[in-house]
């Protein structure tokens, strides 16, 4: 009971950290970071939730197919946000070089 | 296969879903097959009204696994409203897309460019028809999340097409935003399963109960979904995200995908968890919902660019979505209030859809879309200005259109449970509407004198008569309003919550 | 711009602190409640232990992934598909023009690597019917394997051309989303699978999944489209 606990508190705290750098961190890839541990703390506490105490029957599968199945979303999109970020990356210097100019969110639609 | 048979529910699933497959297998007469989904998927949607004002509402075991071991698609009132909306304004953006992107390749530079945007359009558009779909047929608290990455994935690779660096920037941040989302989702589901060791909503109604571990859990997937929702004050992505992208790319974000995320939320706080919902946290998105249509509708009047203007225009009517919140669970004015979200969630799909459509069909023939250079668009684009005011009469909530018939459903349930406040909130909205769309549409309708407007380059009929119809559809919505009433009403699970509106 | 790409957090921002301060609030209670949740809920262990004879595998995970819960799979699948068509729809694949002699070291390293991947991705999709493994384990492993030969330049990887990578991409959706369908035509419901023949529809479907999974990991770490990808059209 208490090593099941300990896990679950243990990735809450790693969801509220992730949760924070997301916030305070301005560089992209740290953003991708901490939403990543973020999602390492949630799949914790699911992983957590499979456990039955002994003799209370066989640990539960659903959370773990659950956990599975979140892993390989998360890996997706993290791959899509990296490559958005390289692109941002990429992009916003060379415009920023070209025309001395910043980037702004707000100005200019797409068409 | 029959028309009673109960496999039609996956088709609005599986059919896309082969489509988008095969979009991105053969690369070549991609419209096609795309147009041949949409229409598939709206004859499979009217075969589903069909059975259900015959059958009533009904589940589909997935795998012949029943509950709470599988999963199960459900249909009810709701559900099948919302797929109407997806396959409706669906077919108009898959034929507005190919007057579009025909349009751009044609236009002698940068055709490399434009031919690949069409080419992964197509896949990706008809994979978010599927997500959505799946989302809004979905019995089962996880597989909403998968859905709703699904529908994350897609959208930010579609807001990110155009390529330009303000598109990108603002589809990164969309994605990371609605990564955020679907995790305090995700962790709000994590707390169902561990109170309550089910993930069918079905079971979990019954078995839900005030507690603190529910209300955790309730905290976490609403904030989520408001976050996808951008409700006020989370709406910060959705301008830069909606106004930046392509205009099909546009009208499918506005239009449909700020619906699946409100959906989930409205399922979660009215159907499945409606026992547990206190009077003060309804209040609060009212409160919060009030906040959306001011601050909306006041950016909206300070924009000086037509996509923004529009964009924030979504910000302001999903206000009214939420100030139902509070209108929605007292007594007689509750049955009142569920169909005004009703209404306004069709009503808001296709006017926008076409507004978004209009103002990308301006922003290719003028260039550029500053909302002061518009005048005496009218001329050279006579269909989609008058797309764009109808549209715009649809915001206002004018009669017939189906925003009127929300907006009037609304007033008269906040009367009726003597909440007057709300009734201030929407006048006030509606004024502020009114001024932020006449602003554009006096301009397109003045021609000033002895003065060409634009070079009007000829393009296909599909450029303009989607928005037409779309705008027109949500104006007429207000006609035959009885019947999607009937639809809310023939569920009968929603009826009974509805009779015991007290809860 | 500049500000947003800048490593470096403002310190002291009071801003920031009282985010600290809500977020470490917020931790607080969400501890709270996981703390004092109620210890008796079951969850679904025992419904699964009670159909798994049916299911076809013998190991409890497999069976929830692919068979009570395959609809999430399927999506699951689709969602790793999707991903490599927004990264191919916003880049090309940033291979050099010329490429670069590959040392003799990595060469070696790969020949004797590579194979033992496929082979232990093999061995995992086969394991996955009885014990932990499955396609997506086998798929990891063959991705790692992908990348492996990427990171080596060797030459025939780099220039890999756009229509077999989109079969291979689309192998392990197709053949799931065929099953599924074929199971409709059989009269069921949909990926209801015929009695008797659950495990060897399962393991064909991980098989094809894996494949795909694999190829999908090492299209996302190539981040692009393949070179030829667009050229088709303006060839004809």
């Amino acid at each position: 009971m208490i090593t099941n606990t300990l896990y679950s508190l243990c990735g809450l705290v790693l969801f509220a950290m992730g949760l924070f750098a997301l916030f305070a961190c301005s560089h992209l890839l740290r953003k991708i970071l901490a939403v990543n541990i973020m999602s390492a703390g949630v799949f914790l506490v699911l992983v957590a939730a499979a456990y039955r105490p002994l003799g209370a029957g066989e640990v539960d599968p659903v959370p773990h197919a659950m956990v599975l199945t979140g892993i390989v979303v998360s890996v997706s999109v993290t791959a899509l946000a990296l490559i958005l970020a390289c692109r941002v990356q990429e992009t916003s210097n060379l415009s920023i070089s070209r025309n001395g100019l910043k980037v702004n969110d707000e100005e200019g639609s797409g068409g | 296969m029959s028309f009673d048979s109960p496999t039609w529910i996956v088709c609005p699933i599986i059919l896309p879903l082969i489509a988008g497959l095969l979009c991105f297998l053969f690369r070549k007469n991609t419209f096609f097959i795309a147009l041949f989904a949409s229409l598939a998927n709206l004859l499979s949607v009217a075969i589903l009204l069909w059975q259900f004002l015959l059958l009533g509402p009904m589940r589909y075991s997935m795998g012949g696994w029943q509950a709470p071991l599988g999963i199960s698609l459900r249909m009810h009132g709701p559900t099948i409203l919302m797929l109407l909306m997806t396959a409706v304004s669906g077919l108009g953006i898959t034929l507005y897309a190919r007057g579009y992107f025909s349009f751009r390749i044609a236009a002698p530079k940068r055709v490399g460019r434009h031919e690949r945007q069409e080419r992964f359009f197509w896949p990706l558009w008809l994979l978010l028809m599927t997500a959505l779909n799946a989302l809004f047929l979905s019995a089962d608290i996880f597989n909403l999340y998968v859905t709703l990455e699904l529908v994350t994935v897609s959208a930010a690779a579609l807001a990110a097409l155009s390529g330009k660096p303000a598109s990108q920037i603002a589809a990164f941040r969309y994605l990371l935003v609605s990564l955020l989302g679907s995790l305090s989702y995700l962790l709000g589901v994590v707390f169902v399963y561990k109170t309550y060791g089910v993930l069918d909503l079905q079971m979990l109604r019954q078995v839900a109960s005030p507690g603190p571990g529910l209300q955790a859990a309730l905290a976490l997937m609403t904030l989520g979904l408001l976050l996808k929702t951008a409700l006020f004050p989370l709406h910060f992505w959705l301008p830069p995200a909606h106004a930046n992208a392509l205009a099909p790319v546009s009208a499918i974000l506005s239009g449909l995908v700020v619906k699946g995320s409100f959906y989930i939320l409205f399922v979660l706080w009215f159907d499945i968890f409606a026992s547990s919902i206190s009077q003060n946290a309804l209040n609060l998105m009212g409160v919060l919902g009030t906040g959306a249509i001011i601050w909306g509708s006041v950016q909206a009047i300070r924009q000086q660019r037509l996509k923004l203007l529009v964009a924030y225009s979504t910000i302001s009517q999903l206000g009214y979505l939420f100030i139902a919140f509070p209108l929605a669970l007292r007594g007689d004015g509750g049955q009142g209030a569920w169909a005004a979200v009703a209404f306004m969630v069709l009503a808001h799909a296709f006017a926008k859809s076409a507004m978004f459509m209009a103002a990308g069909t301006i922003f290719l023939h003028m260039g550029h879309d500053r909302i002061k250079d518009l005048t005496g668009v009218r001329k050279c684009l006579p269909l989609t200005s008058f797309a764009y005011a109808i549209a715009g009469v649809n915001l206002m909530g004018l009669p017939p259109s189906g925003g009127f018939i929300a907006k009037w459903l609304l007033l008269s349930s906040s009367l009726t449970s003597s909440q007057w406040w709300w009734s201030v909130v929407i006048m006030t909205g509606s004024l502020l509407a009114s001024i932020y769309v006449f602003r554009v549409v006096s301009r397109l309708f003045v021609i000033p004198a002895g003065k060409s407007i634009c070079a009007c380059r000829p393009h296909s009929p599909l450029l303009e008569w989607p928005a037409l119809v779309l705008a027109m559809i949500a104006l007429l919505l207000g006609l035959i309003a009885p019947y999607p009433l009937l639809i809310l009403e023939t569920d009968t699970l929603v009826s009974c919550l509805l009779l015991g509106g007290g809860l | 711009m500049k500000s947003r790409i800048n490593n470096r957090p403002k310190r002291h921002d009071p801003l920031l602190l009282l985010l600290l301060l809500l977020i470490i609030i917020l931790a607080t209670l969400l501890v709270k409640v996981i703390y004092n949740l109620p210890v008796g809920i079951t969850g679904l262990g025992e419904e699964v232990a009670s159909f798994q004879q049916r299911s076809g595998v013998v190991s409890p995970v497999t069976a929830v992934l692919l068979n009570f819960r395959s609809y999430d799979t399927l999506l699951e699948v689709m969602v790793l598909l999707l991903a490599v068509i927004g990264v191919w729809s916003l880049t090309k694949a940033p291979f050099p023009r010329k490429t670069i002699k590959t040392s003799p070291v990595q060469l070696a390293v790969v020949r004797l690597l590579a194979p033992l991947m496929c082979l232990v991705a093999v061995y995992l999709v086969w394991q996955g019917s009885h014990l932990a493994g499955g396609a997506f384990q086998g798929g990891a492993v063959l991705g790692g394997a992908g990348v492996l030969m990427l990171v080596a330049e060797l030459p025939m990887f780099q220039q890999i051309s756009s229509r077999p990578l989109r079969i291979g991409l689309l192998l392990g959706p197709i053949v799931f989303l065929g099953v599924a369908l074929l199971c409709i035509v059989n009269g069921g419901e949909l990926l209801a699978y015929p009695q008797g023949w659950a495990g060897s529809l399962l393991l064909l479907i991980e098989s094809a999944c894996a494949v795909s999974i694999g190829l999908a990991l090492s299209a996302l770490f190539v981040g692009g489209r393949p070179v030829d990808d667009l050229l088709e059209k303006k060839k004809s």
